[in-house]
């Protein structure tokens, strides 16, 4: 059941990780699936709670330092042998040792760059807005609290049944969340 | 709203039971001490004198050197002490010797992350901060010493109107190459990691400019267990490329001595023989940097004497690979049977720069084998004054390496004498003050430790142990 569309969820808020981990395993048994969990630190156990599982970082990690050697050994190739040939004694233009080192650096600096960007795209950031930040009490899910927050989009939500589910799970306050 | 009064800490070194080892992380810590303790240096403590102090000191030094550029763009190299024979001299003494400085930031953030090593958690912060600015101190020299310094974009490959392309072939361009990537992914390493911390810093700030700033550095990160998940896997790659990376700059910076012909320079041994040395005069300077900055901000519950001791050992064993390149060095220079390198090891033993020689060695080998004791790993000041000694020895192994080799080479017709000037001084010192600078400025307005990973080595972050007290 769709609810106003003002509210962006129900936030419980939970005194530890333990608590939190078992709450999100029981909010996922219970049916739900639009939630997410907050935590001041990477919590393991939490991510498969959610019933999540792998993550196409690799893959474009990957990708990018394919793209990057090959990148990389193209332009000395190019500039070697086609662009600017130099010949020094009679050898050969495309001196493969001598262009290792520079494909090596490529393929770490593209990949690493792959790495960081993918995980910002992948997790929608720079976000300047997010209504979890509505909650005053947010602020210490960077310091000591951890949060379960279940979304009014959820097909399973209703703004009653779903704080009196949240309640069952020993958090320490249930808050709405505006949009 | 942020009430828990900070719990008061029991000695932060003694033992864990049964283990006779002091711990990473003092006991008694919780998610808000830890939390509390390391934002508070940045938000609400009183900035300590001992901060104004030592940086209007660094700024005083940064100006020494700013005065030293403007006089080199004016008149030229010249005005070092860099002629033929010796045409390198400072400049790429100081090069190599700060990009080895870096590379223990590296080494702690990357390789010890990847070998689980917990105990790294309350350095790599600063130690990657220390990095960032070596490479930076470090960068400058190579630019300085090219002559036009302000044409040094000609040495990246662009489409240019002369139709010149850089010469790949070349170790001073894999240089380049190396040296940009190491600064770049290291700055990568560091910034990643402090995302979560400055979300910290964004939630828990009073004044409004702080919210600001930190808020748009942060990016709206927010602690979701989805974030979290991509942002391990990211960080752990990273982790990952930047290991073979540490060890490739190195390897490339001992190229531009191995691929020449010089005697004393065109050997096998230099890509391990730098990199080990490189490590071993980072671990002595993270020890230079992290000894007094425990003392002042009062860290030592979370630098404990375990750390210390730990990057003592790593001195103590990099520091043997070294001597071990040293004595290798000097047998195949001997068992080799060339006389240009037979000539050139007896000429660092007892030539004209032989007390440097002899001082290097005292200095890299001969103190720093007390660290075979635990009494000496122990003693914090001893410990500092040791890391001082190995920092100015392996500034002194890359004098000599440079030096000795350039001033005799083939012909004696072509020998001559290097001796530094005012200016290279200047420009070598005030690379320290740009160095410390920097640091003054990141600790205060970073967190110097990195409060997410703090958080996730607590006890009480532990969530598998605690499982089947909570049964559903």
């Amino acid at each position: 059941m769709r609810t106003s569309p003002t509210l962006y969820g129900l936030m419980a808020e939970f005194d530890d990780p333990q608590t939190l981990v078992a709450a999100t395993r029981r909010a996922h048994d219970e049916g739900y699936r639009r939630m997410d969990a907050y935590s001041p630190f990477p919590i393991e156990e939490l991510h498969e709670a959610l019933g999540q599982h792998h993550s196409k970082l690799p893959l474009i990690v990957l990708i990018g330092g394919i793209i990057g050697g090959l990148g990389g050994y193209a332009l000395q190739y190019w500039v070697a042998a086609i662009a600017y040939p130099l010949n020094i004694g009679g050898r050969p233009l495309h001196s493969w040792p001598a262009f290792i080192p520079v494909t090596f650096e490529c393929t770490i600096l593209v990949a690493a760059l792959s790495a960081v960007l993918g995980m910002l795209a992948l997790n929608g950031l720079p976000m300047p807005y997010h209504p979890v930040f509505n909650v005053p009490r947010f602020a210490l899910a960077s310091r000591n609290r951890f949060f379960l927050c279940i979304e009014a989009k959820d097909r399973k939500f209703d703004l009653e049944a779903t704080r009196r589910f949240l309640e069952t799970l020993e958090p320490r306050e249930v808050s709405t969340v505006a949009d | 709203m942020m009430g828990d009064p900070l719990i008061p800490i029991e000695d932060p070194n003694a033992a864990v039971a049964g283990t006779g080892v002091p711990p990473v992380i003092a006991p008694g810590h919780t998610f808000s001490s830890v939390t509390d303790k390391i934002s508070s240096i940045v938000l609400t403590r009183k900035t300590p004198i001992g901060w104004w102090l030592g940086f209007l000191i660094a700024f005083g030094i940064v100006n020494v050197l700013m005065i030293a550029i403007t006089y080199l763009f004016v008149k030229g190299v010249g005005i070092w002490g860099v002629n033929v024979p010796v045409g390198w001299g400072f400049a790429i003494v100081n090069f190599v010797w700060w990009i080895g400085i870096g590379h223990a930031g590296t080494l702690i953030s990357a390789i010890l992350l990847l070998l689980k090593q917990t105990w790294r958690t309350s350095i790599n912060r600063f130690a990657e901060a220390m990095t960032l600015f070596a490479v930076a101190c470090a960068g400058l020299f190579p630019v300085l010493h090219l002559g036009r310094p302000w044409l040094a974009y000609w040495l990246f490959p662009y489409p240019n109107s002369m139709g010149v392309w850089p010469q790949f072939r070349s170790p001073l361009i894999w240089d380049v190459f190396a040296v940009s990537t190491y600064a770049t992914v290291s700055l990568l390493f560091w910034f990643v990691g402090l995302i979560p911390d400055l979300a910290t810093l964004r939630d828990r700030s009073q004044s409004p400019v702080g919210r600001v700033v930190y808020g748009i550095l942060a990016m709206g990160w927010r602690g979701s267990a989805r974030h979290w998940h991509r942002y391990e896997t990211a960080y752990l790659l990273l982790a990952g490329l930047a290991t073979p990376l540490v060890v490739s700059v190195h390897t490339v910076v001992s190229f531009d001595f191995a691929i020449a012909i010089v005697p004393g320079w065109h050997t096998t041994i230099f890509p391990p023989y730098f990199v080990a040395g490189a490590i071993y005069s980072g671990f002595a300077m993270v020890l230079t940097l992290a000894i007094p900055i425990r003392a002042i901000y009062g860290l030592e519950d979370f630098i404990t004497l375990r750390h210390l001791e730990n990057m003592a050992k790593v001195m103590l064993v990099t520091g043997l690979i070294v001597a071990y390149g040293y004595a290798i060095e000097a047998f195949i220079a001997w068992y080799g049977g060339n006389k240009y390198e037979g000539f050139m090891i007896w000429n660092r033993m007892t030539g004209p720069y032989a007390p440097f020689y002899w001082a290097l060695i005292t200095c890299n080998i001969v103190i720093p084998q007390a660290l075979w004791f635990r009494a000496i790993r122990k003693n914090v000041p001893v410990l500092f004054v040791i890391a001082i000694i190995v920092n100015i020895g392996m500034w002194l192994e890359r004098f000599i390496i440079v030096v000795t080799s350039l001033h005799r080479d083939f012909l004696p017709s072509a020998w001559g004498m290097y001796s530094p000037t005012m200016w290279d001084w200047a420009t070598f010192v005030g690379t320290i003050g740009l160095f410390l600078a920097l640091l003054f400025l990141f600790l205060r307005f970073l967190p110097m430790i990195s409060i997410a990973e703090m958080r996730a080595i607590l006890p009480e972050a532990k969530v598998e142990a605690h499982e089947d007290l909570r049964v559903i």
